[in-house]
C-alpha cells in the first residue's frame, strides 16, 4: 500500500528530482510492495499498464460477442442460463477493468473511443468464430482457461488495482472454465454427432487458445520491462508450456484428442513438446485479417453509435433532475 | 396446470427477446441489467414449468399454436425505447400478479412470493429509463412516445382471464392503469388512447394465437435442439 507515496518524502531525503522518485519505486517494486492510484510511478509504466489493462477490458468487452452468438440457440433452458450468465459476468469485468484502468488518469469514454478507432487491441483470440454450439464449451474450456493461466500470475501484478481486479476477476473465470469443460464432456458422452461436434470444436479452438499467450519470448516487445516492473511474472512460453501440460489430461478426461501430432511427453523436461505454432496466422489476425476481426469491431461501434441518443437522453435527464434539486435547494 | 404454463411462457419469450440484447446494448451498465433481468425471468420460466412438466421439451418441443404467452412479450426488441415500453408494461402488470399470487394458497405462490422480489427491480429499472427517455432529449421522448403508443394494443390481452389462476383480472388492470399513468405522466409522456386490443382476436396469445415475428423467434430457439432428438445437453 502506498508504496511510494512517501515519494515526495524520500525524494527529499535521496536529494532531490526524478531519480529519486525512481529510486524509491523501484525499491517498492522489488519489496512486492503494491503500487497505488496516487503514488509515483515512471511514465512508461503507467502507459505500458493503460495499454495492457484497456486491452484485457476491450477484451471482455468484444469476448461477450462470440459467446453471446448463441444465447437464442442454446440447447437446454439450463445451459441458457449459464451462458447468459457467464456473458453477463463478462460485461461485469469490462466495467471493472475499465475502473481500474481509470485510475491511471484516463476514462471509460476514451478508451472505448481508441477501440473503436483501432487504436487499442482486444485479445486475437474474440476474432474467431463460433460456428457450432460446441464452441460454447471450447471457449470455456481453453480460451478461459487459457485466460486464466495468464491472470492468475496477475494477481500478484504490482499494481495494486489491477492485482485486485484480477483476483475478483479469477474467481468467476474459474466457475466459467469448469462449466465449458463439463459443457463439453456432456456433448463428448453424448450421442456420435453431439461427441463429433465436439472434436471439431476442440480441433479450431487449439492452436489459437495457444496464441493467446502471445508471441515466443525472444519477440515479444514489452516482456523484459513488464517482467522488470512485476507487471509480468512469467514468460510467454512459460506460460503456454504450463497450460499445455494442464490441458493433455483434461482431453484425456473429455475422451477428446488435440489436434497435434507432435504432441507427446518429454521425460527429461517434465512437460509436454508441442507442435510449432502457425505464428504467420497469428500475425494476420493481430493486424485485422482474422476471420471476424471486421464483424466484431463493427457491432461493437454500431451497439456504441445505436445507444447514443440513450446515453445523451441520460445525461440530459440527469442535467434537469440536478438543476431541478438546485432550485429546490434555493426555494428552501 | 395452464395457468403456469401462461406465465412460464410469457418469462421464457420475453427473457430470449432480452437475451437478444447480449453485445448490443446502449451501455455497458445496461449489458448487465438487461441480462439480469433475462436470467431472472428464465429461472421463473424454468421453475414455473417444473410444476407442469420437463421444461426442455416445454420450451423445445411445443409449436407455436401451443405457447400460452401474451403478444406483448414476443414483441422484437425494437429500439431501446421499444424494449423499455415492453418491460415497462410487462413488469407492472407481474409484480401486483404476482403479488397477489403470493398471497393465496396455490401451488404457485412460494413462487410467486420469490419471483415478486425481482419483478420489483425490474420494474424500477423500466421505470427509471421511462422517466431518463421520456424527459430526456427531444430525440428521446419522440421514441419513448412512439414506443409506448405501438406497444398499447398488446396491454388488454395482459388482463384477460386466465384458467385457474388465483387473481382478478379487473382488479390487476385498475392498479396496472393507474401506474402507467402515473409513470408516464411524470416522464412527460402521454397515455395513448387507442384500443388495447388487436383487431382480430381477444385474449389471442393466451389462445396460442400468436404474431408473425414469434415463430421466427421460435425457429431460432428451439433449431439445435430438434436437430438432435433425445440428445442431453
Amino acid at each position: 500500500m502506498t508504496a511510494v507515496a512517501g515519494g515526495a518524502s524520500a525524494a527529499e531525503g535521496a536529494g532531490s528530482g526524478e531519480d529519486a522518485f525512481l529510486a524509491a519505486f523501484d525499491a517498492a517494486v522489488a519489496a512486492e510492495e503494491r503500487i497505488e492510484p496516487r503514488d509515483w510511478m515512471p511514465d512508461a509504466y503507467r502507459a505500458t499498464l493503460v495499454r495492457q489493462m484497456a486491452q484485457h477490458a476491450h477484451s471482455e468487452i468484444i469476448g461477450m460477442q462470440p459467446e453471446a452468438n448463441w444465447i437464442t440457440r442454446a440447447p437446454s433452458l439450463r445451459r441458457k442460463a449459464i451462458l447468459m450468465a457467464k456473458v453477463q459476468d463478462e460485461a461485469g469485468h469490462g466495467l471493472y477493468l475499465y475502473s481500474a484502468t481509470e485510475t491511471l488518469g484516463t476514462g471509460r469514454d476514451e478508451l472505448l473511443d481508441k477501440l473503436h478507432a483501432g487504436r487499442q487491441k482486444y485479445s486475437s483470440i474474440f476474432n474467431y468464430p463460433t460456428l457450432t454450439w460446441a464452441d460454447v464449451g471450447a471457449i470455456g474450456w481453453l480460451v478461459d482457461g487459457a485466460a486464466i493461466t495468464n491472470q492468475v500470475p496477475l494477481c500478484r501484478c504490482s499494481y495494486g488495482p489491477y492485482a485486485r481486479a484480477m483476483i475478483r476477476i479469477c474467481k468467476e473465470e474459474s466457475f466459467h472454465q469448469r462449466q465449458g469443460f463439463e459443457l463439453l464432456l456432456a456433448l463428448s458422452e453424448g450421442t456420435p454427432e453431439q461427441h463429433a461436434m465436439a472434436q471439431d470444436a476442440v480441433d479450431r479452438w487449439w492452436w489459437p487458445s495457444l496464441m493467446m499467450f502471445g508471441p515466443p519470448d525472444g519477440e515479444s516487445a514489452h516482456s523484459a520491462q513488464s517482467t522488470a516492473w512485476k507487471i509480468k511474472r512469467f514468460s510467454n512460453d512459460e506460460l503456454r508450456q504450463r497450460f499445455v501440460d494442464i490441458c493433455v489430461p483434461q482431453a484425456e478426461a473429455l475422451g477428446l484428442t488435440l489436434p497435434d501430432p507432435d504432441l507427446r511427453w518429454n521425460e527429461d523436461k517434465g512437460g509436454h513438446d508441442f507442435g510449432a505454432i502457425d505464428w504467420s496466422e497469428f500475425q494476420a489476425v493481430l493486424k485485422g485479417n482474422g476471420p471476424c476481426n471486421e464483424e466484431r469491431i463493427t457491432q461493437r461501434r454500431r451497439a456504441h453509435e445505436d445507444g447514443a441518443w440513450v446515453r445523451d437522453a441520460a445525461a440530459a435527464y440527469a442535467a434537469k433532475q440536478a438543476a431541478g434539486s438546485d432550485e429546490k435547494a434555493v426555494a428552501a | 396446470m395452464s395457468a403456469a404454463l401462461a406465465l412460464a411462457d410469457d418469462a421464457l419469450v420475453l427473457s430470449h427477446r432480452l437475451g437478444e440484447w447480449a453485445g448490443h446494448a446502449p451501455v455497458l451498465e445496461e449489458e448487465v441489467a438487461l441480462a439480469n433481468i433475462a436470467l431472472d425471468l428464465l429461472g421463473q420460466a424454468r421453475s414455473l414449468y417444473s410444476l407442469v412438466g420437463d421444461e426442455d421439451e416445454l420450451a423445445y418441443l411445443r409449436e407455436e399454436r401451443a405457447f400460452r404467452n401474451v403478444q406483448l412479450v414476443e414483441q422484437p426488441d425494437g429500439d431501446f425505447a421499444h424494449t423499455i415500453a415492453r418491460q415497462l408494461y410487462f413488469s407492472a402488470y407481474q409484480l401486483p400478479l404476482y403479488r397477489a399470487l403470493a398471497a393465496t394458497d396455490s401451488a404457485l405462490a412460494p413462487l410467486a412470493a420469490k419471483a415478486a422480489k425481482e419483478v420489483e427491480y425490474h420494474l424500477d429499472h423500466a421505470r427509471l429509463w421511462t422517466l431518463r427517455l421520456g424527459d430526456g432529449t427531444d430525440e428521446s421522448h419522440t421514441r419513448m412516445q412512439r414506443a409506448c403508443t405501438a406497444l398499447w394494443k398488446f396491454t388488454g390481452e395482459l388482463f384477460q382471464p386466465v384458467e385457474g389462476l388465483d387473481a382478478d383480472p379487473a382488479a390487476l388492470e385498475a392498479e396496472w392503469l393507474v401506474d402507467i399513468g402515473e409513470v408516464l405522466e411524470r416522464a412527460t409522456l402521454t397515455l395513448p388512447d387507442g384500443p388495447r386490443r388487436g383487431g382480430w382476436a381477444a385474449g389471442a396469445g393466451r389462445q396460442g394465437l400468436h404474431t408473425e415475428p414469434f415463430g421466427r423467434m421460435l425457429a431460432e430457439m428451439q433449431h439445435l435442439h430438434r436437430s438432435h432428438p433425445g440428445a442431453t445437453w
